[in-house]
């Protein structure tokens, strides 16, 4: 089984890197880690996220005030990969950081950093040729989003070029928090478990233990990303411990891997 | 509880991390082999950079738009709506005191300043909005810059009884105050956007997260060649028919092509429409005249082939002012229509295939332009196309009495009286 996802139901956790500072971003990332979470999305910030909502947009304007960079946020990735050796790491950004420095040279670094894997959310798979290739020359994991506006086909193109899971998107709309979670999340895992045997984990909207544990019952992981971006708003001064509290309320839910079945 | 420890005896390498799939290992994606033969690539730009939600919408109107190009009652109805209601064919009007005064090349002036709602932004709202009809929708978003393609907007969706939402940045909404109203006027509703430099690519940000949560009901009505494809050539196609009538408008006028042909480039549009079917008259010299604003430092103008890099916001691969981490920079002209990081993909095409050449008109050069135009052939130009102008006015005198240049007068300059009035000093 994959070493990613630990737990049923694993939790993905989201942070956007240098928000408030990219110390502690560092503390937060290991007080998760040491709470729970199985894999840590690192968060590029960017300008312009067309594809979040005003959480993390607000978190990316904090950030980017000092200058938080992708090359910034693979150093950070390196210092917690040294803390931290059996958590996954991913890298989530916008497409042009990436291609400013370089798509080579950033799986290269990415790769030294022993980072797992990333995910660019304005990438589509029919763009990512010769991302693709320079992910795979350097074992790093493609993580593509599916949509529930996805029809099967590119489904199936989706979790093909997918290496480690599949990030299924629970609605259509933009990153934050919702009061309940749309029936569309379970209608597209059913969906793509029928052209993948990939993990799948299920992101966008989850932001309370009661969501965490329904999404368990039919994925294998949960991405929480604006409800830990608002934690840490929220928490000025404890941001880590407040985290913490939050992922370990998150995990306590989750079987251990011994419970697991298949 | 956890399993996974930080520190964990047994340290787990990549390999044991990352599940290995090996069926899953299928390199790239088939179509993606040759990028430069894809639709909706010109040279290496364009594109379609966007989140997965958004895909099938954009496959979808890629092949609505297919088939509306081959149907000849849409394009019936598109003719007619443009010749009844928007006001074509603009006339091509040579601008004899201009043309005196500079002493060199005859200046035409390509009118889509005359066109209903005030530019040329009508063309494309018009087919986009007979494409909406076709695909059953009924609630339309847009973003603005300068107000034109948000009043075009607005008139359409009021045309044939959509809903209409109109993003527009704040400091927009300030500087173009009378336009936010006309489209209220016309039953829009416009939400003000306060993030970033409250500007148009901020409002674009902003109706792309509309369009990426309504997208089963909604039309994203972009007004520029911008986005993801199919946009670039859509709008483009949109827009084709101002360059087609100038070209027999010139020939009937002066038996010959011009020499030169200048428009300003925002998102690029208007040139991109009167460009179009020069392309292949190899002689006749294309120039797009881009924002120079109020200097030559990132964030002063909005210049992009004078420092921008080949890059990709908000959906589409192409020029962009950005930092050297990849940031979008921020932008300024005296002109809300121009003042965007980036310029259409086909626009980066031309320009480094060569065909055609971009350069910057200030701030100052616009409004000067402005009160010159008025004062010798009465006709206010709006502050983006006064770009065109004021590139006229440097390169007319050089040129031969017996070449002739057409310039794009692409809107009219009611929408920027006041701002005109904050910046000339007129008695």
């Amino acid at each position: 089984m994959p070493l990613f996802f630990h737990k049923k139901p694993a939790l993905v956790v989201y942070v956007t890197c240098g928000d408030p500072d990219l110390g502690t971003t560092r503390d937060i990332v290991l007080a998760a880690i040491e709470a729970g979470a199985d894999v840590i999305e690192l968060g590029v910030p960017f300008s312009d996220p067309v594809a979040d909502g005003p959480v993390i947009q607000r978190a990316s304007e904090r950030a980017l005030k000092h200058g938080t960079s992708l090359a910034q946020v693979l150093t950070l990735a390196a210092e917690v990969r040294q803390q931290a050796q059996s958590t996954g790491l991913i890298i989530f950004t916008y497409l042009n950081p990436i291609l400013r420095m370089g798509v080579k040279k950033f799986c290269l670094v990415a790769r030294h950093a022993g980072v797992d894997g990333a995910l660019v959310t304005d990438l589509p798979v029919e763009e990512a040729h010769e991302y693709l290739r320079a992910m795979r020359a350097n074992d790093l994991a493609p993580v593509f989003l599916a949509s529930p506006t996805s029809p099967d086909s590119r489904l199936k193109e989706i979790a093909a070029a997918s290496k480690g899971f599949v990030y299924a998107v629970s609605r259509t709309g933009v990153t934050g928090a919702r009061q309940q979670l749309a029936n569309d999340a379970q209608k597209l895992v059913r969906r793509l478990r029928k052209v993948t045997k990939l993990p799948i984990a299920v992101g966008f909207g989850i932001s309370t233990a009661e969501h965490f544990a329904e999404v368990g019952e039919f994925a294998d992981a949960a991405v929480v990303g604006s409800a830990i971006v608002e934690t840490i708003e929220r928490n000025r001064g404890r941001e880590a411990a407040a985290v913490a509290e939050f992922v370990n309320k998150l995990s306590a839910i989750s079987s251990p891997p011994s419970a697991r079945t298949g | 509880m956890a399993t996974a420890t930080i520190n964990k005896a047994r340290a787990g390498t990549r390999a044991e991390r990352i599940p290995s799939f090996a069926k899953n290992a299928k390199m790239g994606h088939p179509r993606s082999k040759n990028s430069t033969v894809q639709p909706g690539r010109f040279g290496v730009y364009g594109g379609r950079y966007v989140p997965e939600t958004l895909m099938a919408v954009l496959e979808e109107l890629e092949r609505e738009y297919e088939k509306a190009k081959c149907d000849r009652k849409f394009q019936q109805r598109l003719d007619e709506l443009l010749r009844t209601y928007a006001g074509r064919p603009t006339p091509l009007f040579l601008a004899r005191r201009l043309t005196q005064k500079l002493g060199g090349a005859k200046i035409y002036l390509k009118r889509e300043d005359l066109l209903h709602t005030g530019a040329h932004k009508i063309n494309n709202c018009l087919g986009q909005a007979l494409l909406v009809e076709r695909m059953g929708k009924h609630r339309v978003i847009a973003e603005t810059g300068a107000g034109q393609h948000g009043v075009a907007t607005a008139t359409v969706c009021a045309l044939l009884g959509f809903e209409c939402v109109v993003y527009m940045g704040t400091e927009d909404m300030r500087r173009q105050e009378l336009n936010v109203f006309r489209m209220r006027l016309l039953g829009a509703e416009v939400r003000g956007v306060e993030s970033g430099s409250r500007t148009l690519k901020d409002a674009i940000n902003e109706a792309m997260r509309d369009w990426v949560t309504n997208v089963r009901t909604t039309h994203y009505l972009l007004g520029s060649v911008l986005g993801a494809h199919p946009y670039p050539t859509m709008v483009r196609d949109f827009h084709r028919v101002i360059g087609k009538e100038a070209r027999a408008q010139i020939l009937k006028a002066e038996g010959k092509l011009p020499a030169e042909i200048i428009a300003c480039v925002g998102g690029g549009s208007n040139s991109i429409g009167i460009f179009y079917d020069f392309i292949k008259d190899k002689k006749v010299r294309l120039v797009g005249v881009e924002a120079g604003g109020r200097g030559e430092a990132l964030g002063e103008h909005a210049a992009r082939f004078r420092g921008g890099l080949p890059g990709v916001l908000q959906g589409t691969y192409s020029y962009v002012l950005q930092d050297s981490a990849g940031q979008i920079a921020t932008t300024h002209s005296v002109s809300a229509g121009l003042d965007y990081p980036s310029i259409g993909p086909e626009h980066a095409a031309l320009r480094d295939a060569g065909r055609a050449e971009y350069v910057p008109a200030s701030d100052a050069e616009a409004l000067e332009a402005t009160t010159l135009l008025a004062r010798t052939e009465g006709i206010i130009p709006a502050l983006e196309s006064a770009h065109a102008v004021a590139e006229v006015l440097k390169r007319a005198p050089k040129m031969k009495k017996s070449d002739v240049v057409i310039v794009n007068v692409s809107g009219r300059g009611d929408k920027d009286i006041g701002i005109m009035r904050e910046n000339l000093e007129i008695e």
